[in-house]
């Protein structure tokens, strides 16, 4: 289980919702801080990757859990910039 | 011999801080399912750090026009042309299965159920991330469309050379 700072809860929504959430959101955070972002759609898997590689932000790793509702998410991003 | 080796990934990082990619999107399309693919990949390129220019063009326009919006052009051709042609981010229709309304209205239902944001919600979400929009001028003076029936936040009133600057420093440039 990794360890995150702040938490945003994106559940229920399609992309691209929770990497503009997520782009707004790292900017609350301090350098170093973890992110992690908890969603339902599986394209986050790829997308948050992608995301980090391109503003350069570090991801630090994904889980991803069984919920009655379906699969969930989690996507833990370490801001660096 | 090479006395220093430049470092590829260290030079591409600090060429892209200095020099942010940019996006240029050409909306031609005044459906539903057009405009939300443009304003999903504007919002996502401006949410990855990517400057993003939208140029609204014909139908297109539509989606940047207020609600119900007509037409105050002078002459009553043009002014009839926006009475048939009434604008609003929220009455786009789909390309395909629209069935006079009732697709459309079927389609937007099933978005909200899934909490999925509509063209006016993720419009609103360009212009939060600071997207630029440009409308045309052109097609606005063919189709009868005026500064005033426009919505706030237009970011500019230009033509083909303004699109061709920004397009020519773009690394993405999409005609939708």
């Amino acid at each position: 289980m990794m360890q995150a700072d702040v938490k945003l809860d994106t559940l229920g929504y399609f992309c691209p919702m929770p990497i503009i959430l997520t782009s707004k959101k790292i900017k609350e955070l301090a350098l170093g801080q973890v992110l992690e972002v908890v969603s339902d759609d599986e394209g986050i898997k790829k997308d948050m990757p992608a995301w980090c590689e391109t503003t350069g932000h570090q991801m630090m790793g994904l889980e991803e859990e069984q919920a009655k509702s379906g699969r969930i998410y989690k996507a833990f991003v370490k801001k660096t910039k | 011999m090479i006395a220093t080796q430049i470092e590829p990934t260290v030079t591409l990082a600090q060429l892209q801080q200095s020099k942010p990619d940019r996006v240029t999107i050409v909306l031609l399309s005044g459906d539903l399912d057009k405009a939300m693919a443009a304003f999903i990949i504007a919002t996502g390129a401006a949410a990855m750090g990517m400057r993003v220019t939208m140029f609204f063009t014909f139908w297109g326009l539509n989606a940047i026009r207020r609600r119900g919006a007509t037409s105050s052009a002078k002459d009553w051709l043009r002014r009839m042309f926006g009475l048939l042609n009434r604008g609003g981010a929220d009455t786009l229709p789909l390309s395909r299965f629209h069935f006079g309304g009732l697709g459309t209205k079927m389609m937007q239902t099933v978005m909200k159920q899934n909490r999925m944001p509509g063209v006016p919600e993720l419009m609103q979400t360009a212009l939060d991330l600071d997207v630029r929009f440009i409308a045309c001028t052109t097609t606005m003076g063919l189709m009868g469309i005026t500064k005033d029936t426009l919505i706030d936040g237009i970011d500019q009133f230009a033509g083909v050379t303004t699109y061709l600057a920004e397009a020519k420093q773009g690394t993405v440039n999409l005609f939708i």
